[in-house]
């Protein structure tokens, strides 16, 4: 249902071509689409009116510079804004000079505040410290047990009290954690609704008695409009210091992740991102900004390939695009290097446009194998000038590595399409378009 | 339009009979509850004898985008008030609130017939196998449990499937529900094989001669192929032991969630046959409105409503409640 903004803009905008100046007229059908991007990514209707105006400010009189498009032009400032507000840079735990270091965990039932909790003490645990887990859910059937069973699996200890108060109990926890030397205690609380006044208060209270270095908000990345509300309501109760973002491992646009940041005003600590223990990323607003917005994940493509992709490689490969020499040989170390980024499916998630189609699709990262045996049944002449490769040579190459006819020639004219594709993009050519990888369908 | 002019009698008639159905049993109002702490806004905005304007409409798009419908079933709704206001020469505001009301009832009412008889089950060959889906944390344990209590004080047998063998205690928090309810519960240790629990459960409950069998399934995010294949699996082994099982799909949506849930369900239709919804989480400040867009556009109706977390929270759709609940807001 969610047609790249990216996509709609272009249409939106098309009439304003060659315009060099952003004005009240052009930007007008942007901003609309906009709006409704944002809308259909969840965010909050207040907060959307609030930042479409900021944007409208901004934008205005600005100079479409080189070779930018106005689409691109309005999508840079508003992807800006939104990095922006969502803070700048990422934020780590606060630790309290003096231990332990006290995090109090809270939010509605179900955001995946237990979970969360034994992924927080893993990663405390990698970084050397000592924490202690504390089961203050004193009402929900078995979630003590629930945390017990997740420490055991990462050998953390925890403090619980069965059928006491979440008060005392986590009031004695901090006791329990001096006494033993636990230099950080994450308190996991029972998941409340706002308008519960009495469960209001409970959280309350054990916040008033334990007086907590942090107090993290977990919010389900799937929530929708009412995430304000409820965000205010623990904003007032507790004053939050941070906010985690869990479930964002699905294919949720996250737009919460504003409305939460606009009402809490503090920083996005984590996202939580599966139900492996250690699925605990550090937030990175850019990427948030650009999933809300419904570009994919780009910079997170961009960044995995730079890892993998070696500068003078990268020149020496495009020299090649350049002049037209891209063989076989090329695209073997090519497909090397896209397995060094990670499983296919991933990354192609990651691509803007791409991953509503592919999201379902188990791309088999052993579809490559076929590639790589036809190539490797290639003579050196075949695979430098795959001109020469006639019906025979056709004949051979599927005999050699296992294969069809059928296959070889797939290969073959993927690759040649590829090939077609690559030199547009060298020559400057503007496409949007993802090369086809060949021996992909 | 004699749909509409019929549809007042058919909602009056049907909340007389929805409420029939449910006095006897102490199912307390947690909509009524949460009303009384509010007041409607879109009631005073539209009673207050304004004229009908763009920025009227305007206001009650807002309200509807606050409320989770969604952008296009937002359009659609408001494109069809100005429709009705030209041709049917509505002039004040008030009339604007009755046909939002209708329009909104309309789409929710075409698939919500039938709720009221949901517990009797009269022509069903037995066991009634009834499978819970959805994703992770939108309370699918804790709805069973109460489930199970609802069926149980209809005077059915019942028997739980604890086939979520992956979340930690997930077991031990069924049990207790089932405690609650004083029911039957068939399970294996963690990390079992979640269609091997249900062949069980299945297979006792036809050995027993039960009424209902509920199976509990673990969350999972829609986007993981495996795990939904694993529903599939699943679906597969009731089939074995039941032709024509399950014979509901129920799909759990919290009501907090935005647009995602669209995707959630279209996403576990295509593993599941889901034939009906239950919303949870209403007692909170979110609305659901969610379902609007879910009903309207892939026309599954809305069964019940989870209004909070004691064992008799769980009640019948109701559309005529749902749409008034939808027009309040915190004061």
């Amino acid at each position: 249902m969610f047609e790249s903004l990216q996509e709609k803009l272009e249409v939106a905008l098309k009439r304003f071509r060659g315009q060099h100046k952003i004005s009240e007229e052009n930007v007008s059908e942007a901003l609309k689409e906009i709006r409704k991007a944002l809308i259909e990514a969840d965010v909050n209707l207040q907060v959307i009116n609030k930042f479409i105006e900021n944007v409208k400010t901004k934008a205005i009189g600005t100079e479409v510079k080189g070779s930018l498009l106005p689409e691109q032009a309005i999508v840079k400032i508003v992807n800006e804004e939104l990095v922006e507000l969502m803070g700048k840079k990422m934020s780590d735990i606060t630790f309290s000079p003096k231990p332990p270091t006290i995090i109090l965990v809270a939010g509605l039932q179900g955001s995946g505040k237990t979970t969360f909790c034994g992924k927080l003490a893993k990663n405390l645990r990698k970084r050397g410290r000592h924490p202690l887990l504390v089961a203050a859910d004193v009402h929900r059937p078995a979630a003590i047990l629930q945390l017990k069973q997740l420490a055991e699996q990462i050998k953390i200890p925890v403090y619980s009290e069965e059928g006491k108060d979440a008060r005392s109990v986590s009031k004695n926890a901090m006791d329990y954690a001096r006494k033993f030397g636990r230099d950080v205690v994450i308190v996991d609380t029972a998941g409340r609704t706002t308008i519960d006044e009495v469960m209001m208060e409970e959280v309350a209270d054990i916040a008033k008695l334990i007086n907590p270095t942090e107090t993290y908000f977990v919010v389900d990345a799937m929530i929708g409009q009412d995430a304000v509300t409820t965000a205010k309501a623990f904003h007032d109760a507790l004053s939050l210091t941070g906010i985690v973002l869990t479930k964002l491992d699905g294919d949720t646009r996250g737009g919460a992740a504003l409305s939460v940041l606009d009402v809490v005003g503090k920083p996005i600590k984590f996202i939580s991102t599966g139900e492996k223990l250690d699925a605990l990323e550090p937030f990175h607003p850019d990427r948030i900004a650009s999933r809300i917005l419904g570009m994919g994940d780009i910079l997170s493509l961009v960044e995995k390939a730079e890892q993998q992709f070696d500068e003078k490689e990268a020149q020496k490969m495009e020299e090649k695009l350049r002049k037209n020499q891209f063989t076989f040989d090329d695209f073997l170390e090519q497909i090397a290097m896209i397995k060094k980024m990670g499983p296919l499916k991933d990354l192609l998630g990651m691509l803007p446009g791409m991953d509503k189609q592919l999201r379902n699709i188990n791309i088999d990262d052993k579809a490559f194998v076929k590639v790589e045996a036809i190539i490797h049944s290639m003579t050196k002449l075949e695979r430098e000038n795959p001109k020469v490769i006639n019906g025979s040579r056709r004949t051979r190459i599927a005999k050699g590595s296992g294969t069809k006819v059928q296959d070889v020639n797939n290969l073959l004219k993927q690759f040649e399409q590829m090939q077609k594709l690559m030199k547009n993009y060298v020559h400057g050519k503007k496409n949007r378009f993802f090369p086809r990888i060949p021996g992909m369908n | 339009m004699g749909f509409f002019s019929g549809l007042k009698e058919k909602l009056s008639s049907f909340t007389e009979k929805a409420t029939e159905a449910l006095s006897f049993k102490k199912i307390q109002d947690g909509l009524e509850k949460t009303r009384r702490s509010f007041i409607s806004n879109l009631q005073s905005l539209l009673g207050s004898g304004r004229k009908i304007d763009e920025s009227l409409l305007e206001e009650i798009e807002t309200i509807l985008l606050t409320s989770d419908l969604g952008y296009a079933t937002t359009e659609k709704i408001i494109e069809k008030l100005k429709q009705r206001v030209k041709q049917e020469k509505y002039e004040n505001s008030e009339d604007l609130f009755n046909i939002l009301k209708e329009e909104i009832l309309n789409l929710l009412y075409e698939e919500n017939p039938t709720n009221e008889n949901i517990y009797e089950l009269s022509n069903a060959p037995k066991p009634y196998v009834i499978l819970v889906v959805g994703v992770n944390g939108v309370g699918k344990t804790t709805t069973i449990g109460k489930l199970a209590y609802n069926f149980k004080n209809a005077g059915k047998d019942v028997v739980i499937g604890a086939a979520d063998t992956f979340r930690a205690a997930a077991n031990e928090q069924l049990e207790i529900w089932a405690e609650r309810a004083n029911v039957d519960i068939v399970k294996q240790g963690q990390g079992a094989d979640p269609a091997a629990v249900t062949f069980d459960t299945l297979k006792s409950a036809i050995a027993k001669n039960k009424d209902v069998v509920i199976i509990d399934t673990a969350g999972r995010l829609h986007t993981k192929g495996n795990l939904m294949q694993e529903l599939e699996k699943i679906t597969r082994v009731i089939k074995k032991l039941k032709v024509d099982a399950p014979d509901e799909v129920y799909l759990v949506l919290d009501a907090t969630t935005g647009q995602n849930a669209i995707i959630q369900a279209k996403e576990f239709m295509k593993v599941s046959k889901v034939t009906g919804i239950i919303l949870t989480k209403l007692d909170g400040t979110a609305k659901g409105g969610v379902v609007i867009p879910i009903v309207d556009e892939l026309r599954i109706p809305v069964r019940f409503i989870g209004v909070g977390e004691k064992i008799d929270d769980l009640q019948v759709f109701n559309p005529i409640e749902f749409v008034e609940a939808l027009f309040v807001s915190k004061s």
